[in-house]
This record gives structure tokens, sequence and C-alpha cells, in this order.
């Protein structure tokens, strides 16, 4: 039955449901316990599991997310919180010569399956080292697996499947989603890995997207409606894997594409689905695809600055109207 | 500063001169596991200068009473995590030589079935979980390990091996921190062969006694010389038993030498001839087999244990030799368990 939840408690049902269902998962990471989650995530899990199961750490990301990965490696299934992705630089040689490597150095005798999760990308106003949208890092390295839901039902059954996959799934979450509500229904929800899902129909232009952005997308999609513009707005939901089929579908279908992610425009997400949207759908395209992203700077701290710096409706809406009217200019000639 | 004999070894761990039967079978197959490391290295590092072998080997030969004696102090349902130098560590916990030298050829009959090579020797059956390849950063990972065992209360304890070099890295302190913090039953073992890579102690640690890092964690520590294997299965017994009927860590220093140099592209001019003549004279295999003869252990059974350990060297390498490459097909598996996430 669909009730209306937020964000961070649809993410809190699932961890809670996924322990309830299996003893080998437990929760760990600095505040989740006590403290209730930096950003109540965690609310109420440690007087319902106790501290066996959910564990404070002291301030040691590479030290914590090594831990997991040893336990991960001989059976156990470690939700791993970092209190933000930032964070996660300090171990990221866990990440990328553990968690990735594990199953590939013992040539397959081990898994690791283990989630990292925490916010990602911006907030408001944390500054250049608060703000990173760490995904694209992540994203590029075979062995991980990289989710970023935006809306709470996704964000439920995607951490129930990254919980119950045998690899090691990078979970992105937001700061200014977890208080975002959403219909989210009761009980055993799955939403694959890997499968992205058109949350706005349209004709003219494709928006690919995920997390936060894909809120921005909608915005912009609104707007751009009144202009007579149909924008079909496709949310990943998994980086990686990457619904190559949903994009090339959707891109054959309105021939335009632009692309809406946090992060900056060197490489990255966003890169990928353009190298794949015109190898795979190059005959269907009629402009270029674009990419909004953040600027090619570290964040400000300005308000107005930081404003400026990450993409907003008014960005992804200019870039639209680019690609059509290219579009339709080619198309006249 | 020359390797010295400071270090103070306490009462209980002096040998005695003669060795009841059992004891000197014990030592008799401690004898043939470190003779069976160092041939099967000396063959491995033929068949690398042959270009058999590619990419890095890093040679145990002269550290194997570390592995061996530690391993001989525990189960065989018990864990072992170690660096690069893993050959040696691997053996003791029971990988076939065959497996060894296949996956040294990068051969599909490997332990990691080609994949992993010298620094990632993976035996799950026996517990041995690598083979890491960058310095310090398993020790969390092993800390990981035996944290699993606390969660299940399997009874299991995990020993983590690495080198003096390894003592500055973050890996190391947030490693020892969380294992102290949450009583982990692992032993933690520096296997100090004085060099880190090429450069000797005194220019990487303020404090050359690894062991007061103990100190500051909470733990307990031991710190001895290497040269008995016997001693070093005692001493890692007792840190063992700690890590089993407590659930307590402890931190370990073994001071040891490497015969050979870094990796087989080290030709070791950072140390003098002298100073390496003078460490293998030290030899622990040469030791236990002098403590063998001179306790009377029969010839004949000597004879035969160094024949078993060369025809089982030369069965690894001709089994090596002839084994297929690894197919493609093994990338993708690999990679993911289940199907590929592009």
């Amino acid at each position: 039955m669909p009730r209306v939840i937020r964000f961070r408690e649809a993410l809190r049902e699932a961890m809670i449901e996924e322990m309830e269902r299996d003893d080998r998962v437990f929760l760990m990471g600095e505040e989740v316990g006590y403290y209730q989650g930096a950003y109540k995530v965690t609310e109420g899990m440690l007087e319902k599991f106790g501290p066996r199961r959910v564990i404070d750490t002291p301030i040691a990301e590479g030290g914590f997310a090594g831990i997991g990965i040893g336990a991960a490696m001989v059976g156990l299934r470690p939700i791993i919180e970092f209190m933000t992705w930032n964070f996660s630089a300090v171990a990221f040689d866990q990440i990328l010569n553990g968690a990735a490597k594990i199953r590939q150095i013992s040539g397959g005798q081990l898994n690791c399956p283990i989630v990292f999760r925490g916010p990602n990308a911006s907030a408001k106003q944390v500054g250049s080292q608060h703000s990173q949208a760490m995904e694209h890092f992540y994203a590029t390295v075979p062995g991980l697996k990289v989710v970023a839901p935006a809306f709470p039902a996704d964000a439920k059954g995607l951490m129930k499947s990254a919980i119950r996959d045998n690899n090691p799934v990078l979970f992105m979450e937001s700061e200014t989603l977890y208080s975002i509500k959403g219909d989210v229904p009761e009980g055993d929800i799955i939403v694959p890995l890997g499968k992205a899902q058109i949350i706005r129909p349209g004709t003219d232009c494709t928006i690919v997207t995920y997390s936060r952005m894909a809120h921005v997308a909608m915005e912009a999609a609104m707007t751009l409606e009144k202009e007579g513009i149909s924008v079909e707005i496709l949310d990943l939901r998994s980086l990686r894997p990457l619904d190559e089929d949903a994009i090339v579908q959707s891109v054959r279908k309105t021939h335009r594409c632009v692309v809406v992610h946090e992060g900056w425009p060197y490489g990255g997400v966003g890169a990928e689905v353009a190298d794949r949207a015109q190898r795979l759908a190059f005959d269907w395209l009629d402009a270029p695809i674009l990419r909004v992203t953040t600027f090619d700077v570290p964040m400000p701290y300005n308000a107005k600055l930081e404003e400026l710096c990450t993409p907003q409706p008014e960005r992804v809406i200019g870039a639209v109207r680019r690609v059509v009217s290219r579009g339709r200019a080619a198309r006249s000639t | 500063m020359p390797p010295t004999d400071a270090i103070q070894k306490s009462p209980e761990s002096i040998i005695p001169l003669t060795r009841p039967g059992s004891e000197l079978d014990h030592l008799a197959d401690l004898y043939r596991q470190m003779l069976l490391i160092r041939r099967l290295e000396e063959e491995a590092a033929r068949a690398y200068a042959q270009g058999k072998i590619g990419g890095f080997l890093h040679l145990y030969i002269g550290q194997e009473a570390v592995g061996v004696g530690a391993i001989a102090a525990i189960k065989h349902e018990d864990y072992v995590v170690t660096t690069y130098r893993d050959h040696g560590i691997a053996i003791a916990k029971g990988m076939t030589p065959r497996a060894l030298m296949a996956e040294l050829y990068g051969k599909a009959t490997g332990c990691s079935g080609g994949l992993g090579g010298s620094m990632h020797m993976f035996d799950t059956k026996n517990g041995m979980l690598g083979g890491h390849g960058i310095v310090g950063g398993h020790i969390p990972l092993a800390a990981g390990v035996a944290f699993a065992s606390k969660y299940r209360a399997d009874g299991a304890v995990t020993l983590c091996f690495f080198g003096e070099g390894a003592v500055s890295i973050a890996g190391f302190h947030e490693g020892l921190s969380l294992a102290a913090l949450w009583k982990l039953p692992i032993v933690f073992i520096c296997e100090n062969n004085e060099y880190s890579m090429g450069t000797p102690l005194e220019r990487t640690m303020n404090v050359e006694d690894v062991t007061l890092k103990a100190l500051g964690y909470g733990i307990d520590r031991n710190r001895f010389f290497a040269d008995d294997v016997l001693e070093v299965e005692q001493r890692i017994g007792t840190a063992v038993a700690r890590a089993r009927e407590l659930s307590l860590p402890t931190l370990v220093e073994i001071r040891t030498y490497r015969f050979r140099g870094h990796s087989m592209s080290d030709p070791a001019k950072y140390r003098t001839q002298d100073e390496l003549e003078k460490h293998k004279k030290r030899d622990p295999i040469l030791r236990a087999r002098a403590e063998l003869t001179k306790n009377g252990y029969d010839e004949a059974r000597l004879d035969a244990l160094e024949n078993g350990v060369s025809a089982e060297v030369s069965d690894a390498v001709k089994f090596a030799e002839e084994s297929p490459e690894p197919d493609a097909s093994i990338l993708e598996p690999t990679t993911y368990d289940g199907p590929f996430a592009a």
C-alpha cells in the first residue's frame, strides 16, 4: 500500500527490513548510532538492533571502509555510511584496490558484498571540499556498481537491491533530498540495479539525469512545456551498470539529448552517456548532445556564486532550447 | 645503524639443547615447509630471469621462519592476510606448490587463475586471503576479517603480516586503532626486514622499536628475532591464544632479513656484502637443519625429506610450464559476480 514518506525514511526502512531479514547485514559509520545519524537517516536503528549491528566508528574512513571490505570478503554484508561521500576520498584506496579488486585478484574465489552510502554532491554553502560529486570517480571503476536515486521509492527499492547484491555497491544520496516526500510502497519493494526510468514522457528532447538534478530537470521541463517544447526525462537511477537501452530508445524517439548532472564537465557520467548515445543512436540525432554540469571550478562558498556554478533550471532550459532549435533548423534545410 | 642483537630475549624463549622426538618431528615438518618455500622461490627467480614470470616478484628468501613459525601456531580455520611478499605465507597456509607456481607463470591453473600474479596469492579453502599490493592497505581489511569472526563468534583468529615499511602509513594506524577499540581477535605481525624497499630503518622511523606503538593503542606487544622457527611459533602462539580466548589483538615485531633485493629488479646496492653474509650465517633454515642433526634426527629421513621437497618443486614447475594460459572469457565473470555491470 503506498504511503507518503520522506527520502531518509525510505532509506532507513530498506536498511531495517534487510537487517531484519539477514543477520549478516550490519551498519557502520560515524555517528550512525547514539547520535542517530548526522542527517538522521539511521535514527532509531541503534535502539532497534543494538551496538553489535549498528556500530559507531571513530573518524577513520580508510579504517572502517577496510574493515567492511574484510568482513564482506568472509561473508558478512556491511552497510558503510560515509557522513558525506567527500570523506570517501581518504578511503579511496580501500574502495579502488580493495572492494573493486577482491573478486578479480582472488580469481573469483571471493566476493565483496558491501554497500557504501551517504550524501553526495552539493548541499548548501558547504564549500569546495564538501560539495563534490564523487560518483564520476567511482563509476569509471570496473568491479563497482554505482546508484543515485532521485525519489523516495527508488531509494528504498535500490537500497534493498544494493544490500542483496554480491558486489560492492556505492549508493549516492543527497543532503538536499533527504526531506523530500514521495509515495513508497510498504514491504519488500525491489528496484533492480541498472534500470533507468522515464519520469516524464516527451517528444522533442531527452534529458538524461539522476539524483537531485532529476528535480531540476522536471522544473525546467515544466517551463519548456509552456513554450511548446516537450521534454522527456530519463532518470538513470543506476550509473553503473548504465541503462544503455533506455538512453538509446529515448534518444531515437526525441532525436535530441541533454545530459544534466552535478560534478565537473571534464569526463564523467555525462561524457559516458554522450559517447554511448552518439555511437548507438547517431543516425537518429538532429543536434549535438549537450551537457549541463557544475562549472569547471572548485565549488565556491558564496551563495550566489554557488548557485551560478551548480546546474539550475535556467541553464537546462537554455541547453534544451539550443538543441531543439538546432534540430528544427537542420530539418528545415 | 647496523643490524643489532640488542633485543632482549625473555628467559622462557631459550630453546633447550635437546628435544624430544615428537618435537623433532614437528621441527622437521617446519624445516620441510621452509625449505620448500626457499626452493620454490629459487626456481621462481630462475624462471623470472628466463622471462617466464613477469611483473613484480618479491622473494621471501631469508624470512621463511616468520611465516612458517607463525602459521604453525594457528588452525586450519584461521585466516591469514599479508602483503605482496606472499609466496611463503601462502605455502605455509596450505596452498599447493602447483597453484603457486602456476599463478606466478600467469596460468589458468594458478590460485587466482593467472589474474593476480605474484602479489595476489588467494586460497580461500585454506584461509589464505591474499596477497595485497598496496602497502598497509590490507591492515584494516585484515581487521575486518577478524571483525567478522567476532560478529559471528566463529572462534577464528586472523594473522595480519606486513613489513616495517607499512607502519608509517595510515592503514596501519587505522587498522590497529579499530582492532584495539573493538577488541578484535587478530595478531598483527610486523616482519621487520630492516629495509623499506631500499631505505634502512634509521631513515624511515624515529623510534626503532615498532612495538612501542602498541602502548598507544593499549594492546599487548612482543618483539624478537626470527632465527628459530619454533620460537616464532611459540611466541605467536601466545598472541593467538590471547586473540582466541580473550578476543584481544597483539602487535608483534619479528626482526628478520631478506637475502634478496626488494624485488627481482633490485640489486640491493644500499647494503654491504658483509652485512648480507652476516645475516646469511643466521639463516633460520640452516639453523633448523643443524638443530635436527644435532638432536639425532635420522639422516636417512632428512635426505628423504629434502628429496621430497626437490621433487615437489620440480613437479610444480613442470605443472606451471605445461598449464594452459587463461582464456579471455574469465575476465568479465571475475570482475562481477552475476551479470557484468557496464
